[in-house]
């Protein structure tokens, strides 16, 4: 049986990791190859990389530590951020990434996910959607959840899919940094309408709160943190134990 | 120390397979020489993408006839993922196209064989079942799990077929006939238990 995933996500700057990082061991803590060899010796099961950095010396940086980060670490490798051409997936599916995941650049140019899913194959991309309520309606965010576009997330995410994306990472703005839990009602609008990997973001605040994922919506194949698995109030290895102990298909280490 | 040669036929990127073997100690090269294949110890064959696309390069370049010609002198061989597929004496991947018959089987669509509804390709990480002894085995555990992703899988190949893996059926996961091997995993995507493995295929092949 596949196990469901536990995904931590390492936002880079300038090529450090932001957020402050604090792990017994760990000199550098905002070092992103040391913090991705810690996570994956830990058991995480997958890595995300995001790029928020906005210059062109900040993306070679990122480039050079994603190369970095996979001649290190030997588990799958997502990257995202300033993913806007067919020729971003080539730069760093080069560095050895193995997937890459779209956000503001597909909702820019709609066969971004057609094109790339051809040359790459569907397993490649990654849909990424920011979703926020408005006015009662699942709506999409861009540019990092500032920009409302007005379209309607759920046939965003299934047209995402049509075209070709083998996975959606739903993040939503609604519960992201509340550490309530994840948003339920939302994931499982998305998991109804996709028959690809759901990938769950935004509103871990402690380890039960994976386990009312999985348990909850058992169509939610992984679930992403950032920040809680950063500071180390969820322990990865204590979590997927915690996990697999509920019934909780889990790979342990 | 042994010569690992990696085929290099112009499909996916190579860069994580020859750092895996790198992390364990051993030397690996990325090559589409023909002379290099002959001079190399092992080989690897990879491959992403679709089969009918990698068939046709492995034919144009000639390298699938020489991996041929090296895995039927003994040299040990190991393909992984499209690479294992490709091992098979066919493929019905959007029609019919044949494969380097090394192994006798075929491959067909996952969904072919597990419950409609479960997604396709599958991917993620997924639990080995050992079906035969195999050396490639010796440093990991049945249970282990193995990182996969793909929607077409090894039939008709039960005979060689070492571990095999549950998505609502038991796909093979991993095969062997005599001094040639395929994994449909990626052992270089698939942690300590993966490297494992390669490890197994450098120093107990």
């Amino acid at each position: 049986m596949i196990t469901k995933r536990i995904i931590p996500c390492l936002d880079v700057k300038n090529g450090r990791v932001v957020k402050g990082v604090n792990f017994e061991g760990l000199n550098d803590v905002s070092d992103p190859v040391a913090l991705a060899k810690h996570y994956s010796d830990i058991g995480a099961d997958e890595l995300v990389f995001y790029d928020i950095t906005a210059s062109a010396e900040g993306r070679k940086l990122f480039t050079d530590i994603l190369c970095r980060v996979a001649e290190t670490i030997f588990i799958p490798l997502t990257v995202g951020g300033g993913i806007n051409t067919v020729d971003d997936f080539e730069r760093v599916l080069k560095c050895g990434a193995d997937k890459v995941s779209v956000n503001s650049g597909a909702i820019r140019n709609p066969n971004l996910i057609r094109e790339a899913a051809k040359r790459y194959g569907n397993q490649c991309v990654v849909l990424s959607a920011d979703v926020k309520r408005v006015n009662g309606q699942f709506r999409v965010f861009a540019r990092g959840g500032r920009d409302d576009t007005g379209m309607e997330a759920i046939a965003w995410i299934r047209k995402g899919v049509e075209n070709g994306a083998g996975e959606v990472v739903l993040n939503s703005i609604d519960t992201d940094g509340v550490k309530n839990g994840f948003d339920l009602e939302m994931l499982d609008a998305v998991c109804n309408a996709v028959n690809v990997p759901v990938i769950a973001s935004g509103g871990a605040g402690c380890a039960d709160h994976f386990t009312q994922l999985f348990q909850t919506l058992p169509k939610v194949d992984a679930g992403l943190a950032a920040s809680i698995f950063h500071f180390g109030e969820v322990k990865i290895p204590d979590l997927k134990k915690q996990l697999s102990e509920r019934g909780i298909p889990m790979r342990l280490l | 120390m042994v010569m690992i040669a990696i085929v290099d036929y112009g499909v996916g990127n190579l860069f994580s397979l020859k750092s895996s073997f790198a992390s364990i100690g051993e030397e690996a090269v990325v090559t589409g020489d023909r002379a290099e294949l002959q001079r190399a110890d092992k080989i690897i064959l990879p491959g992403v993408g679709a089969f009918g696309d990698a068939a046709e390069k492995l034919k144009q370049t000639g390298l699938g006839s020489a991996v041929i010609e090296e895995a039927q002198k003994g040299k040990p061989l190991l393909g992984i993922c499209l690479g294992m597929q490709l091992l098979f004496e066919r493929s019905f991947e959007y029609g019919r196209h044949d494969g380097l018959a090394l192994i006798p089987g075929e491959v067909r669509p996952i969904s072919d064989v597990i419950p409609s509804g479960l997604k396709v390709p599958h991917i993620g990480w997924n639990a080995l079942r050992f079906t035969q002894a195999s050396p490639l085995f010796k440093y990991i555990s049945e249970g282990d799990c193995v990182y996969f992703v793909h929607s077409f899988y090894g039939a008709n190949c039960a005979e060689h077929t070492i571990a095999v893996a549950e998505y609502g059926a038991v796909l093979t996961a991993a095969v062997q006939n005599g001094n040639v091997y395929g994994t449909q995993f990626h052992p270089e995507k698939s942690g300590p238990v993966g490297l494992n493995i390669l490890r197994a295929f450098c120093r107990e092949v």
